[in-house]
């Protein structure tokens, strides 16, 4: 028989824990509450799959296509720079470094993801967008290539920890037997350490993906903003999360641009969900640990 | 021979190179922060109020205001993380529950912070009518703390050995006292070390703060839970895209951004020092 006190702990501990649900399903609530209702206007079709962007004509057009592709263009470059970098570096801390430096560029690595994103808008905005248009010849330096080299860094420290910790939970037989095959370093790292880490690393990966794409202040700060297909790496975009902190100030509570803002969101979300959800459960599996 | 042992070399140079530009460029980047933000910052900058249209004077509301937001977020956060983090490891049935609020747990945290902000401003500001307030952003804020506090917690509680808790409740326990009083003060140094990382993550947060609790200029400071108030990431975004004298503000800026990164770095420097200090005296 159980008293009244343990019973009421239980209780609260249980409720406490439904809150979570109940926050994550209220955030799916919203955005769609908010969202769905301007496809009573415009159609799903549109909406995706055009490109003029005209929210505050007086004959406005919701064509959130340029948006989207902002995005993945932002989001390719950070991955083209932010794999390389944090891959690399968590091979080179767990496989190669001596366990000194290993000491001093694990908690570095930690550092960078201590940084917040509007200081790395900052530093991009005035101190890399400025270089990178001197050194381009460029009318501006705010484009797809300044935001991606921001981005790709500040994923580093996700992608580098995450595979970090697969490959360090790579058996060391493996290694052992790789090496005594005869193999050099690289080619048992490549060969055999790697395939080992695989599924980890795509996770890590994953998650940069997810972490870029729903970056807001570095984009916002330092993409440019101009609402079309980028036409190379120095043009200007404008991806979803720019599009909307910088637009929700204008609208009104209710209206077709607030809708279509809310609209863009559940795409936002759609996509972290997923990719999150494929993480977790394929790669990662930590969901049914 | 000679191919593969050049190939060799070649690896581990590149994958040393990727190392050594990761480092470079933190390099750069705290030079340049130190660099500009120092020719702005001093005890007046950090203690008295903007003046001037922004071009002069201090940050004083914005410090403020980050304090705050900051502390009531984890005010609430924290007892609902821990609770939940309790009920994942002590209780945990039924199996399915537990499975679901993992799941939830861990979309949360892969949730882009600006829907973060956008279900502040559509539950808090305008549902329950608390308009662009303290409270607004404080809660929005709690909620984007609340996973890393619970897995933080979790993690902690896991690394507490069973045999506490066995000898506790053979000692007559109950399951209740084994929690409060064995395992949370076991893991309480962990605990806090996860907490005070959220801290650092959530201070310096801008997009849930943009429409639930931010403005760009307040001539006072906060007075009330339903005032708006002025924040430090708030105001660095705001001194490089509003207003018109950018060569004033972007030095403002950079003294704004460099005491951020100070306050965020000495956060998580004691979170790392805790911690180093929780492994050497570990005694289990």
């Amino acid at each position: 028989m159980k008293s009244f006190k343990e019973k009421s702990f239980q209780s609260i501990t249980y409720i406490t824990s439904l809150f979570t649900i109940v926050i994550l399903m209220g955030i799916i609530y919203s955005l769609f509450r908010e969202g769905l209702p301007l496809f009573k206007t415009v159609s799903v079709k549109e909406f995706l799959f055009t490109q003029n962007w005209y929210p505050t004509h007086s004959e406005p057009e919701f064509g959130a296509w340029a948006l989207i592709a902002g995005s993945f263009y932002v989001t390719l470059g950070a991955l083209l720079i932010g794999v390389p970098l944090g891959l690399g570096s968590a091979i080179f801390v767990s496989e190669v470094a001596s366990p000194k430096l290993k000491e001093i560029a694990k908690p570095v690595i930690e550092l960078l993801a201590g940084i917040p994103s509007v200081v790395y808008g900052l530093f991009g905005m005035a101190f890399l967008a400025p270089l990178i248009r001197q050194w381009f010849n460029l009318n501006t330096g705010l484009n797809v290539f300044s935001a991606s080299v921001i981005l790709g860094v500040m994923i580093v420290p996700i992608i580098a920890s995450m595979s970090e910790d697969a490959l360090s939970n790579v058996p060391k037989s493996i290694r052992e037997a790789a090496l005594a095959l005869g193999s050099t370093k690289v080619e048992c790292i490549f060969r055999a350490v790697i395939p080992s880490a695989k599924s980890g690393i795509i996770g890590s990966i994953l998650l940069g993906f997810g972490r870029a794409i729903g970056e807001t202040m570095v984009v916002l700060m330092v993409a440019g903003g101009s609402a079309q297909i980028p036409k190379g790496i120095f043009s200007s975009v404008r991806p979803m999360t720019s599009t909307i902190a910088a637009e929700m100030g204008e609208t009104v509570m209710g209206d077709l641009h607030y809708q279509s803002l809310f609209a863009l969101a559940m795409v936002l979300f759609i996509i972290t969900f997923v990719t999150n959800l494929i993480t977790e459960l394929v790669f990662l599996k930590r969901s049914f640990r | 021979m000679n191919r593969r042992k050049l190939q060799n070399y070649l690896g581990l140079g590149v994958l040393g190179l990727f190392l050594f530009i990761t480092f470079a460029f933190l390099i750069i980047f705290l030079v340049r922060m130190f660099y500009m933000g120092s020719s702005v910052l001093s005890l007046e900058f950090v203690t008295t109020n903007p003046r001037n249209a922004m071009t002069e004077g201090g940050i004083f509301p914005a410090v403020v205001g980050t304090f705050w937001l900051t502390t009531l977020a984890i005010l609430v956060a924290t007892p609902m993380g821990v609770l939940t983090a309790v009920y994942l490891t002590s209780y945990g049935r039924p199996m399915w529950f537990v499975r679901l609020v993992k799941i939830a747990i861990n979309t949360l945290a892969g949730t882009p912070s600006i829907i973060f902000g956008l279900f502040g401003m559509a539950i808090f500001v305008n549902l329950m009518r608390l308009n662009i307030s303290l409270i607004s952003g404080a809660l929005t804020l709690a909620i984007l703390a609340l996973p890393m506090i619970i897995n933080a917690t979790e993690e902690a509680l896991r690394g507490v050995p069973s045999d506490f808790s066995e000898a506790s409740l053979a000692l007559g326990a109950t399951k209740r006292q084994t929690i409060l009083r064995v395992m949370i003060p076991t893991a309480l140094p962990n605990i806090l070390t996860g907490t005070i990382i959220s801290i650092g993550r959530i201070a310096g947060e801008t997009a849930p703060i943009m429409f639930t609790a931010a403005t760009f200029y307040s001539r006072r400071l906060p007075e009330s839970l339903s005032d708006e108030v002025m924040a430090l990431p708030y105001h660095i975004y705001a001194l490089m895209t509003e207003g018109t004298h950018s060569a004033s503000q972007v030095p403002i800026a950079y003294g704004t951004a460099l005491i951020l990164l100070l306050m965020v770095l000495s956060i998580s420097g004691v979170a790392v020092f805790i911690r180093f200090n929780i492994r050497r005296n570990r005694k289990w």
